[in-house]
């Protein structure tokens, strides 16, 4: 059934690409999670489409193709990642009304951008739902040197990032550069999600940063074992969504995320036998 | 003549057009187990984040070993325990290794990894304080008094010079309140850390202590702990605001 994987090259370069965000999504998302900050990812995935829609119009209209739609988005995530820690400054006490500010924006743009472009084309519908075919050679080479940047940045500050998410108080008084690193985190978010977007589609794209951390987190010790099973999780549902959406014909956006929320009813499930039997055991 | 680790001169500070702090002058000498003690709202918890240089005076200097907190870069020799630092998301995913370790993590500097050494040193900070076998837990599944030696295991971990310790000891029941007296008195005798320690509980703190700051916006005492049980209670109560039932323990 996976021989056709190997086949064609259009689905193994999807193969490769659902790999590397299999990785890199879950990792950014346990900081994510554990931070709270899980709607961030929303924010910034439909910044990210008002970027991409950005992209489809010019196309469209000028024929400019030295701004494909995934680097617009890119760049367009990046801004947006800048202006929700500007907001977060201005509205101290309120520092969740930047999401929400920053993701109606995102929105408002998306339509204004693709009205212009001439209304919704299968284009459009793949960056929503994720698509099996969408990924180019090209956009798969500037995922793969995003996830390079990612891993080493992450791999370089990871005691750092893992301070402030514990402790932002203590990281503050110890010296630590908060605010930079706290940049630093924002940006790799902004990051993940554009490289993720080919595949899981805007719509779902916080589900692969956030769903496997819901389930890790239910049965890991420590941090470093919540990234790993995050990552575990984030890698199996990533190869059962593409395969099977690819067989079903459905985007995989939509295969993911019913095999992640699979794998959180499963973890739940087990988590609360075992703490059944723990009792048990202890009034034995 | 002994160093001094602290010298705060003529502090003034005011949140907006509140004044929390006037005319403060202390000085802590290397070597002090000092108690502050003081109202709530007294401003003690103000004058602690002057020290790390989070607020700054709007009057007056403060020099940490010698060094105006402006300029002063060694933070590692300071340890903090917060007031709030049980705080924290009880549902982190952190167990207490990961925890102490940040207590490194400035002192390691950016771009360079854990070694075995500050693995070694994460281990004894926590057997330091008696919690060894927790060590692979999460930090959450603690009780709040195991959670509150945890972060003074994170506070001692680094090897400061000087420990901050903001109301340490509440929600800790009286058993282990005087445990972690001992430790204290066991880190100032032995390692010789200079100890800051904000306490409502002036009898067992008077007992450990070696010296004691009453603090309600203006010093109104600073002396060893000898004096400050000479004080009459009237003045003691006065500059509390109410009366005081201090219960004292003659070791
Ligand atoms: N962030 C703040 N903004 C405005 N006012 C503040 C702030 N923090 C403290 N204050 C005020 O400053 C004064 C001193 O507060 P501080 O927290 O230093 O007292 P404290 O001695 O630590 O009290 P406690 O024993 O309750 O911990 C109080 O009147 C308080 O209301
Ligand atoms: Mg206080």
């Amino acid at each position: 059934m996976l021989s056709q994987f190997f086949e064609f090259e259009f689905l193994r370069t999807t193969l490769y690409t659902g790999l590397i965000i299999g990785l890199i999504a879950p990792l950014l998302g346990t900081f994510v999670v554990v931070r709270r900050l899980s709607l961030i990812a929303d924010g910034l995935s439909h910044v990210t489409l008002a970027g991409i829609a950005f992209g489809l119009f010019m196309d469209k209209k000028y024929g400019l193709a030295v701004l494909t739609p995934f680097t617009s988005g890119t760049i367009f995530s990046i801004f947006g990642a800048i202006l929700i820690e500007r907001l977060r400054t201005v509205y101290k006490a309120y520092q969740d009304l930047a999401i929400p500010i920053i993701l109606s924006g995102g929105v408002g743009l998306s339509v204004i951008f693709i009205a212009l472009a001439d209304g919704l084309n299968n284009d459009l519908y793949s960056y929503l739902f994720g698509s099996v075919s969408a990924v180019s050679k090209q956009d798969f080479n500037t995922i793969w040197v995003i996830a390079l940047i990612v891993l080493s940045l992450v791999a370089l500050f990871y005691k750092e990032l893992f301070m402030l998410s514990f402790d932002e108080e203590h990281a503050k008084v110890s010296g630590i550069h908060s605010k930079s690193i706290h940049l630093l985190f924002i940006l790799l978010t902004a990051l993940v999600i554009s490289a993720s977007i080919r595949i899981v589609g805007v719509l779902l794209v916080s589900a692969l940063m956030t769903l496997p951390v819901a389930s890790s987190i239910r049965i890991a010790k420590g941090f470093k074992q919540t990234i790993i099973y995050s990552i575990l999780f984030g890698e199996a549902s990533v190869i059962l969504g593409i395969v099977s959406g690819y067989y079903l014909e459905i985007p995989p956006g939509g295969t993911i995320v019913m095999v992640l929320i699979s794998f959180l009813i499963i973890t739940t499930t087990v988590q609360k036998l075992w703490l059944k039997s723990q009792r048990k055991k202890a009034i034995v | 003549m002994t160093e001094t680790i602290v010298e705060l001169k003529n502090i003034r500070y005011a949140y907006e057009d509140k004044i929390a702090l006037k005319d403060v002058n202390l000085s802590i000498p290397r070597g002090a187990f000092l108690g502050l003690v003081g109202p709530n709202g007294g401003g003690k918890t103000t004058l602690i984040k002057l020290l790390l240089g989070v607020l700054t005076p709007q009057q007056g200097s403060i020099e940490l070993f010698g060094t105006s907190v402006g300029k002063f870069k060694n933070w590692s020799k300071i340890g903090f325990v917060s007031q709030k630092a049980n705080t924290f998301n009880r549902g982190f995913p952190a167990t207490v290794k990961e925890v102490v370790a940040t207590g490194l993590t400035a002192q390691i500097g950016y771009l360079k990894f854990f070694s075995k050494k500050h693995r070694d040193k994460v281990k004894e900070a926590i057997e330091l304080v008696g919690m060894s076998e927790y060590i692979n837990q999460n930090i959450g599944d603690l009780s709040g008094g195991q959670q509150q030696r945890i972060f003074i295991a994170r506070a001692l971990v680094s090897e400061p010079e000087f420990l901050i310790l903001d109301e340490p000891t509440v929600g800790i029941d009286t058993e282990n309140v005087q445990k972690f007296y001992e430790l204290l008195g066991k880190l100032n005798h032995e390692k010789k850390i200079t100890l800051l320690l904000v306490s409502h509980d002036i009898g067992t703190m008077t007992s450990h202590a070696n010296g004691v700051a009453c603090l309600n916006k203006e010093i109104h005492f600073h002396g060893d702990t000898e004096a400050f049980h000479n004080l009459s209670e009237q003045r003691i109560s006065s500059f509390y605001g109410h009366d005081l039932n201090i219960v004292t323990h003659n070791h």
